[in-house]
């Protein structure tokens, strides 16, 4: 009976081992690992009929109300309107068919009035770089949550 | 038990989200937009006014072909936003040097009451004598406005009976064609503002750039 309990704890510490060293090796590369991706830019799009989905009374929200970006990974923000009249998005007017791209290079958070915005407001964060190690551990995290 | 298994699959999670970055090349320049300002593509032909200047006679924006125009808005009497960014403008003058001579700054009133041309003569001399100052009809001034997508809203004290407007405080690059290139959002330094002028210089045309 004895021998049978020691069994199950010997297990069960060899599995909290275990599972601990992974925990420890997968903190190391997470907040190591280089950061890749095939752009620096964060593509939004304002659809076609988004003016006259409003027009008619529907308070369609095509844009998040908060976008993420972090210096150095993703600091451009790309702006489409694909609709047929112009957008206002936050400084100035996108006109159909246009694209404005707005690169960031302070980590601020960033008001803009927007009409692609059912509320007529986006906020934009922008994270400081990722550095390696515990700045780029804790943005990983953040990222998952978002 | 339960937590440590639950901090193992939140960092399968994040570990997940990390084989979602594609394996390209970290942070190449080459991504970098070539100019630091918000940029339009394609450019459309920035609208053009006919208005009076501060040099006494009428300012035609389509007439300016073959110079890189910075356009800007706003008042004389503007506490603050109007003198940083005349302040950097005159900055970028001075470091362009000679090459300043193939740039304009337009700087448009949101305040035609008081801004006349004198008005916007003496105030822009302040910065540099080469600024022009443009003013006109209220019912002109808002149509270009709307067709720049600049917001001015007048907001009178409620002691002393005056007032300021609020204005959109970024600025436009118009390249030597008449089109609308770049947006300089407010607090963007000369040494920015340079760069980006430079570059629309030493372009031959926009297509060509392309």
């Amino acid at each position: 009976m004895n021998s049978g309990v020691s069994s199950v704890r010997s297990r069960s510490v060899i599995i909290c081992v275990a599972l601990l060293t992974a925990l420890l090796l997968a903190t190391i590369l997470l907040a190591f690992m280089p950061l890749r991706f095939d752009s620096r830019e964060e593509v939004f799009e304002i659809p076609k009929g988004t003016w006259a989905q409003r027009r008619s009374g529907n308070s369609v929200s095509i844009l998040p109300d908060q976008i993420y970006l972090a210096l150095g990974v993703r600091d451009l923000l790309v702006l489409r309107n694909l609709d047929d009249v112009p957008q206002m998005f936050g400084p100035t007017l996108i006109m159909p068919g246009q694209s404005f791209k707005l690169p960031f290079e302070l980590a601020s958070e960033y008001d803009f009035a927007c009409t692609a915005h059912a509320s007529g407001q986006m906020r934009v964060v922008v994270d400081p770089e990722p550095t390696s190690g515990w700045q780029r551990l804790l943005w990983r995290i953040k990222n998952v949550f978002r | 038990m339960i937590r440590l298994i639950m901090t193992f699959l939140l960092c399968l999670t994040v570990a997940g989200n990390v084989a979602a970055e594609n394996a390209a090349p970290e942070n190449s320049a080459a991504e970098s937009t070539a100019l630091k300002s918000g940029v339009f593509d394609p450019p459309r032909m920035a609208p053009d006014f006919s208005l009076p200047s501060s040099r006494d006679n009428q300012f035609t924006l389509s007439e300016q072909r073959g110079k890189v125009l910075v356009l800007g808005f706003g008042f004389s009497n503007c506490p603050n936003v109007c003198p940083m960014t005349l302040a950097n403008l005159a900055q970028t003058y001075k470091n362009l040097g000679a090459l300043a001579e193939q740039v304009q700054v337009v700087y448009m009133t949101v305040d035609p009451e008081r801004d006349t041309p004198a008005q916007l003569r003496e105030y822009l001399a302040k910065f540099n004598g080469h600024f022009v100052g443009v003013t006109g009809a209220a019912d002109e001034l808002a149509a270009v406005r709307q067709a720049y997508g600049i917001i001015a809203k007048k907001e009178v004290h409620k002691t002393g009976g005056t007032y300021e407007v609020h204005h959109s405080s970024y600025i436009y690059l118009i390249d030597r064609e008449g089109l609308l290139r770049a947006l300089v959002p407010f607090g963007k330094g000369a040494d920015d503002i340079t760069h980006d002028i430079k570059i629309l210089l030493h372009e031959k045309s926009h297509q060509a750039a392309l």
